[in-house]
């Protein structure tokens, strides 16, 4: 089951750049939370502060708290162990270049000693059924690199790896933003049915795509989270007049 | 008023978080894991005690080599690098002598540096080309076998390659490749025009007698050793930029060699730095294919045609003779300075990698 995650204070910086300043949020557990806003507002880099990948940049620092459950990722828990419970998917696809399509999707399971042969072929071939790829390249699971397969493939492949190992929380940053309508729709139905055992926040320049799949909606601007309500709310009354200046396409 | 933009009602998928009994099995998997932050701290640690390691052989070794080279730190002091003392007979300056006990260090210093220089500018061009040639336009089919080939030559000993010095290159650059150079620098014009700079003419750098051996000799030699060092290692760097930043300076409209420029020299220009300060080294250090060929005499000319001598070599040719105290602790000091003068090149060309690519944008992921 999924867990709620609760973001207070929360500050992030590259440098001296503030790229993240007070946040506070609640995710709600078991839903999907979507996160819009312009380019270079900081969506990513509040995404990299979940799991604590934003500390993982030479140059980067975070303070504030986050919960997860009822662990606080920061003080209460090691970097690997959050990880551990936290799935991400990239906004680039960055497939592992030198392990098969099959290696690539257990790669989680198999670095953390997981060693049922049986079970790894289950999870393998459920995760590549949940991101819609299992039928494009179960003919070559093992003799095909990760990185030999279309964008978009690798895409919804790092999307089934994150899945593998079956996290709490799943973190995905413009998922779809490679994919095709079809290939979408699939990860959309996906997102939709995986909300019952997991947390999801979506980061998306796709409107639409937010309205379809989250319950809630975050907007982001210049390194602040404007207005935070559910989907319905936002899209057809938010009450900051940025955030309606945003999603009608007037902003500037 | 917001155009309305459908919103998928939430279709009663579970909105209440379940407790964790539901967990599947991968997940207790994992979690039996614990924090690991033993299996982080453990690592982190071993691998500081390698790299501390490295800190107390280097320190051990410079602390030795100062404790035997006492005697002449003592004697002459930092004058052992600059001084000389002049041959009542012929006039000339007196560095070395072991058995009338003149030990000044001048000339080996100025035969590492100047051959290790005539390397470099050999090798690097070169190497550079090779390298680029094997990543961006050989034939598949010769690729494999040519990297090979690159490598192997870098693993062939030195003293191999000395004994092909004294036997093939020497003569080769007696008969037909010093006459040459001999030709172009002593050409009466340049010699009119530019004699002042004392490169050409007599006095200058292909002056004096065609011996065959002598800087000049030893300099091609350790090029010849250090050329597959860089290419190689060049190789193997240019390699690892991605297919992709090519094809990003193709789609510009750029030609091959732009594309190498701006794609591939630009993303590995560290690694390459790298790996000629890795030949550079190796040829400061080289010291039997140096000691056949350099003619091992301390003195300092400026042609490249004479022989001279270099701290490594002098240290293989005299350590076993070094009957006296005063001398063997002469050749540690050498030892000493050619640590130093390993240490001041390697830091001089980080130096010059950290200001070429201060300017450049910072990347940080
Ligand atoms: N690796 C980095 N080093 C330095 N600054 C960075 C880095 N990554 C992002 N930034 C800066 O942080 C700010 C927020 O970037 P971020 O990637 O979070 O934006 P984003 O909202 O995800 O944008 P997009 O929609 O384009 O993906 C930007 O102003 C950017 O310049
Ligand atoms: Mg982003």
């Amino acid at each position: 089951m999924g867990v709620g995650i609760e973001v207070t204070n929360l500050n992030a910086w590259y440098g001296t750049n503030h790229t993240l300043q007070d946040i506070n949020l609640p995710v709600p557990a078991n839903h999907a939370t979507a996160l819009i806003g312009p380019s270079g507002c900081g969506k990513s880099t509040f995404v990299r502060c979940l799991n604590r990948m934003h500390e993982t940049n030479p140059v980067a620092r975070v303070t504030g708290s986050v919960r997860i459950g009822d662990q606080d990722i920061y003080a209460d828990a090691s970097p690997v162990e959050v990880r551990r419970r936290v799935g991400m998917v990239f906004q680039r696809p960055n497939p592992f270049p030198t392990m098969s399509i099959y290696d690539n999707v257990c790669s989680g399971l198999k670095l953390n000693g997981f060693r049922n042969r049986k079970m790894l072929d289950e999870v393998v071939e459920r995760s590549l059924r949940q991101s819609a790829l299992w039928d494009e390249v179960k003919d070559d699971l093992k003799k095909k690199s990760g990185a030999s397969l279309s964008g978009g493939q690798q895409q919804r492949m790092c999307i089934a790896r994150a899945l593998a190992v079956d996290p709490e929380v799943l973190l995905m940053d413009e998922p779809a933003s490679a994919l095709d309508p079809v290939s979408t729709s699939k990860i959309e139905d996906l997102i939709f049915e995986l909300k019952s055992q997991y947390t999801i926040v979506i980061v998306t320049h796709n409107m639409q795509q937010a309205a379809r799949v989250a319950e809630k909606t975050g907007f982001f601007l210049n390194g602040r989270l404007v207005e935070f309500d559910s989907t319905h709310k936002i899209f057809t009354n938010p009450s900051d007049k940025r955030t309606e200046d945003y999603i009608t396409g007037r902003f500037g | 008023m917001v155009p309305p933009i459908p919103v998928r009602e939430n279709d009663g998928a579970a909105v209440e978080p379940s407790t964790s009994a539901g967990a599947s099995e991968i997940r207790k998997f994992l979690q039996s894991r614990g924090n690991s932050a033993l299996a982080d701290q453990t690592f982190k640690g071993l691998m500081m005690l390698c790299a501390f390691c490295i800190f107390v052989v280097v320190a051990l070794i410079v602390v030795e080599l100062i404790l035997q080279s006492q005697p002449t730190l003592q004697k002459f002091g930092l004058p052992f690098f600059f001084k000389y003392n002049v041959d009542p007979v012929t006039k000339m300056p007196l560095f070395w002598d072991p058995v009338n006990g003149t030990f000044y260090a001048l000339p080996f210093l100025y035969g590492t540096l100047v051959t290790s220089l005539i390397a470099l500018a050999i090798a690097v061009p070169l190497s550079l080309g090779v390298a680029i040639f094997l990543t961006e336009m050989c034939p598949k089919f010769l690729r494999g076998p040519l990297a090979f080939l690159t490598e192997l030559l870098a693993a062939i000993p030195s003293v191999v390659y000395g004994l092909w010095a004294v036997f093939v290159l020497v003569p080769l650059l007696r008969e037909h490749v010093n006459p040459v150079f001999m030709s172009v620098f002593n050409a009466p014009w340049l010699v009119k025009a530019f004699g002042w700079t004392h490169l050409f003419g007599d006095d200058g750098l292909f002056g004096g007698v065609n011996l065959g051996l002598g800087m000049f000799a030893a300099g091609v030699v350790l090029a010849i050793m250090i050329l597959p060092i860089i290419a190689s290692l060049t190789r193997e760097v240019m390699t690892a930029v991605p297919h992709s930043q090519r094809e990003a300076a193709l789609a510009l409209g750029a030609t091959r060699w732009e594309t190498i420029r701006i794609a591939v020299l630009r993303n590995a220009r560290i690694g390459i730095v790298g790996s000629i300060i890795l030949g550079l080294g190796r040829a400061l250090g080289e010291t039997m294919a140096v000691a056949m060929v350099i003619g091992n005499t301390p003195q300092i000319q400026m042609s490249l045609l004479s022989t001279g001598n270099s701290m490594a070599s002098v240290i293989a040719n005299e350590f076993s003779e070094a009957t006296s105290d005063l001398h063997r602790s002469a050749l540690i000091e050498i030892g000493l300075a050619l640590f130093l003068v390993t240490i001041i090149v390697n830091g001089l060309a980080r130096l010059l990698v950290w200001a070429v690519t201060r300017g450049a944008p910072a990347r940080v992921n």
